[in-house]
């Protein structure tokens, strides 16, 4: 199977083009085309995963395989595909979370005249983060990481007639762009010092490597392409502004594509980090700081997929920590567990939009009596968020909460529990505010189609089962799959396990008093924290930071740059063009008109050119 | 041709050749200088029988004295205007142009006094078959391109002194 | 005797002689007959050239003859050019056909 996992990023790739170029016109054609072609993928990907398992293919001793992509003098680029038990937990996970929303997109899409412009956008963006993810080295990684965002501004931008959507697509297209630009400098950094691309020759060419500051600079520059990516602080703008586009475009995005792209980065070459202390340091503490930052502002939003949205930029807080606490184990199992039952969240909340045609919170309420599976699927997936043993969440944050402790970062692992609690309290806000208590819908909600619910059950039984996966009793677990240098199996810390449940539990039951039972007033803690409220509400001011230093930073020096290239570069140039006219309009008199003027200026030119000429000859200068 | 007499016959032909070429440029009526202009051109013909190409001498009575030489009198004929004493006057740049010429021909003349030659002995003969030989062979395609000039001219001469009759 | 150099001495003299006349004269008519003095001259260069340094080839000859054929078409559309211009303008003068000026 291994030798056909080319294909898996070519499928989908090749959906795109039949249904851009040919099925267009038929809509259900064109879904079809799209679950077929990622149905396939997903069936290699599995084979792979088996194989992966039972040819004993570890970490350290991967499969690769590559052809010439393209030679200039110097530079040798091969496009490769490298196989180990990391990219075949990711292409497992990709594919299944791509394929599920490919099928609940059919419902959720139904009738909308873009539907097979959105499944050929779909197949793209699968595409392209598969292609990411089989990548053996930087410059093909960079190729489809660019794809991916090409595919993000397609997708966020897909109802592009709606400003504040085009707004959003422009916001993730620029921000990613920055990120980018520091991700480029990094990978050339890297190629200039070491000669390639391929992960496995710099991982060697690492080793024995002195200069720890050149390491440092580069993995910072190449940590900056997943801040953008991975959506963390202070690049996170993009993210919650990407909820414009279709819902299950969120889903894809936030759990299973593009954000986990960083995240798979930073875990592909961990040994780069690994190499340069200070920087795997910087990795840690921004993951946490986006981890309360983003999970702050979450307790007060209203719109339901924003609270999902910065649920997201938590959790990528926590793996990106977990990363920099140095267990990429514990990073990419939070990202498996995740894409599940983020999926599943957005999803659901997709379903209930689906049925409320609203986004706020306010405007739903008592949804369990109509849409029974939506709302029990959404609970088991926010109890998996929140970490209730034992669905997945539980396992795959308490591995963070562990690993940090571990590590010795005590501040990090308060900041986790701080967030644990905070995102049991949100999470079941949000469930109590809008699934249950009193019925504030304003349509007549019905629960949504089967190809619409059957992803759901699908995801919930993920969402309930994967954990086990990486519990810490299992042995032959994800611990042993997916590790760095060697296997890290942990023991079961219980008193941590216990902490972090009564924290969950008591979000909840807090959750519970103040919007379930109402005991606690939410309206009288809004009024008393008022500036605070304003303050998380506004997500910490920061789109208006931004807007004023580009309105009043940027802009000026903008408009200095626009004074000297007006002033200074036209200047130049016009200065060149009229100073040359008006010796034309002198120099013209010298054109008489007159042929025998012409011709006797000749011969005279004529006479002088041939003394020059002539003097040898004509014994002038010997 | 004589081996003795060909200095006279050189230094004669030259002399009516040199000074009739003045008087083509220095007469002050148009149709003197073109009378002369037939005499430089018979002079010339003289010349080219002293280096013993007696093909091109026939030629150049046969277009220049012959043809040339009878249009340029018809067009003076067809652009007279005016006095015909005074039609053939100098403009402003006669003198500067004198100086010119005459520099130039200093120049001309010292290069020639100071370029060595190899002269290849030879005794005379015809070049009426040589020529038409090469003509036809290594040259056949320039022969060609000359004729088509020559038809171009012909249809270009008559069109511009004609006028192309406008449709409707 | 006569050698190579009193040919192109006439030669020069004969150039020098048509280029005043191209030069310096009013009427179209009596530059073209400078210009057909300079081609004369050349032609007496090919032609020495040619019996001289090469007595066995007659390139010079035949370049001769090609000068005079340009010559021929030269004059006509020349003359026909005069005698259009004269039509329409007036004049056969020159320097009052200089609407090539700025």
């Amino acid at each position: 199977m291994i030798e056909l996992a080319w294909l898996i990023p070519v499928l989908p790739a090749l959906g795109f083009v039949i249904i851009a170029l040919a099925t267009k016109r038929f809509k259900l054609l064109s879904a079809l085309v799209a679950i077929a072609a990622m149905a396939t993928s997903l069936v290699i990907s599995l084979g792979i995963f088996f194989e992966v398992l039972q040819m004993g293919i570890t970490m350290e001793n991967p499969v690769e395989y590559s052809v010439r992509w393209m030679s200039v003098p110097g530079i040798e680029i091969n496009a490769g595909i490298l196989i180990d038990p990391l990219t075949a937990v990711m292409l497992l996970v990709v594919c299944i979370v791509a394929l599920l929303v490919e099928i609940y997109s059919m419902g959720y899409m139904e009738g909308d005249p873009g539907f097979s412009r959105f499944y050929s956008y779909l197949s793209l963006f699968a595409s392209s983060m598969l292609g990411l993810v089989v990548a053996n080295n930087y410059f093909q990684m960079f190729f489809f990481w660019e794809l991916v965002g090409l595919c993000s501004y397609l997708l966020i931008g897909f109802y592009f007639g709606r400003k504040s959507a085009a707004d959003a697509n422009k916001k993730a297209f620029i921000t990613n762009r920055v990120a980018d630009f520091g991700f480029m400098l990094g990978i050339f950094f890297l190629f200039y010092q070491f000669g390639t691309f391929n992960f496995g020759e710099l991982a060697e060419a690492f080793h024995g490597y002195e200069n720890i500051a050149f390491l440092t600079m580069a993995a910072i520059l190449v940590f900056i392409g997943p801040i953008g990516k991975s959506a963390q602080f202070p690049l996170h703008v993009w993210l919650p502004d990407a909820m414009e586009g279709p819902t299950p475009v969120s889903a894809l995005i936030h759990a299973a594509t593009m954000v986990a792209a960083g995240v798979y980065l930073l875990a592909r070459q961990f040994v780069l980090f690994h190499a340069a202390p200070v920087s795997l340091l910087t990795i840690a503490y921004v993951g946490g700081f986006t981890s309360i930052f983003a999970a702050t502002i979450a307790v007060v939003q209203d719109d339901i997929k924003r609270i999902l949205a910065f649920s997201t930029l938590s959790q990528l807080g926590y793996m990106v920590m977990a990363v920099g606490v140095g267990s990429i184990t514990a990073g990419m199992f939070h990202l498996t567990t995740h894409a599940f039952f983020k999926a599943l969240l957005f999803l659901g909340a997709g379903s209930a939009i689906h049925a409320v045609h609203s986004n706020s919170i306010w405007k739903m309420g008592a949804l369990v009596k109509k849409m029974k599976v939506t709302t029990w699927t959404f609970v088991i997936g926010a109890l998996a968020l929140a970490g209730i043993p034992p669905f997945a969440g539980f396992w795959s944050k308490d591995e963070i909460l562990l690993a940090t402790k571990e590590a010795g970062f005590t501040g990090l692992y308060i900041i986790g529990s701080i967030v644990a609690f905070l995102t049991a309290f949100y999470m079941f806000r949000l469930i109590f505010v809008a699934f249950f208590g009193e019925d504030r819908t304003e349509h007549e909600p019905h629960e949504s189609p089967l190809c619409m619910t059957v992803p759901l059950i699908i995801l919930a039984v993920f969402s309930i089962f994967i954990g086990f996966w990486g519990a810490p009793f299992v042995e032959h677990g994800f611990a042993s799959l997916v590790y760095f240098e060697h296997p890290h199996h942990v023991t079961p810390d219980y008193m941590l396990m216990f902490t972090s449940t009564l924290l969950a539990i008591a979000g909840i039951v807090l959750a519970w008093l103040v919007y379930g039972k109402k005991v606690i007033s939410a309206e009288k803690i809004k009024n008393r924290f008022q500036p605070i409220h304003n303050i998380l509400y506004n997500k910490y001011y920061i789109d208006e930071i931004y807007q004023w230093i580009f309105d009043n930073i940027v802009l000026t020096i903008a408009s200095m740059f626009k004074w000297h290239d007006r002033n200074v570069v036209d200047g130049t140039a016009h200065g060149i063009s009229d100073s040359i006219r008006a010796a034309g309009a002198r120099l013209r008199f010298i054109h008489t008109g007159s042929l025998q003027n012409y011709a006797l200026v000749i011969f005279i030119a004529i006479v002088l050119i041939v003394l020059w000429m002539g003097m040898p000859v004509l014994g002038g200068i010997q | 041709m004589n081996g003795t007499l060909e200095p006279l016959f050189f230094w004669l032909i030259s002399a009516v050749i040199v000074l009739s070429a003045l008087a083509v440029v220095f007469m002050k009526n148009i149709v003197h200088s073109a009378l002369f202009l037939i005499v430089t051109f018979v002079g010339m013909a003289g010349i080219y029988a002293l280096l013993q190409a007696d093909f091109i001498a026939a030629v150049q009575i046969l277009v220049y004295a012959g043809a040339i030489a009878i249009l340029i009198v018809f067009a003076v004929m067809l652009t007279r205007r005016g006095d015909i004493r005074a039609s053939n006057p100098f403009n402003g740049y006669a003198i500067i142009a004198s100086l010119a010429c005459l520099a130039f021909l200093v120049v001309t003349v010292s290069m020639i006094f100071n370029s060595g030659f190899e002269i290849v002995e030879s005794v005379g003969k015809s070049v009426v078959e040589p020529l038409a030989i090469a003509m036809m062979g290594d040259f056949v395609i320039s022969f060609e391109v000359a004729a088509l000039l020559l038809l171009e001219a012909l249809v270009g001469a008559i069109i511009l002194a004609r006028g192309v009759k406008k449709e409707q | 005797m006569i050698t190579i150099y009193h040919y192109l001495l006439l030669g020069a003299v004969l150039f020098s002689i048509g280029l005043y006349g191209a030069v310096s004269k009013k009427n179209a008519i009596a530059v073209l007959m400078g210009i057909e003095l300079m081609l004369n001259s050349v032609n007496i260069n090919l032609v020495a050239f040619n019996r001289f340094l090469t007595p066995d080839a007659v390139t010079g000859f035949i370049f001769t003859i090609f000068v005079i054929v340009v010559a021929a078409a030269e004059v006509a559309v020349a003359l026909a050019l005069v005698v259009k211009v004269y039509r329409e303008r007036l004049t056969s003068n020159v320097d009052e056909i200089d609407w090539l000026k700025w």
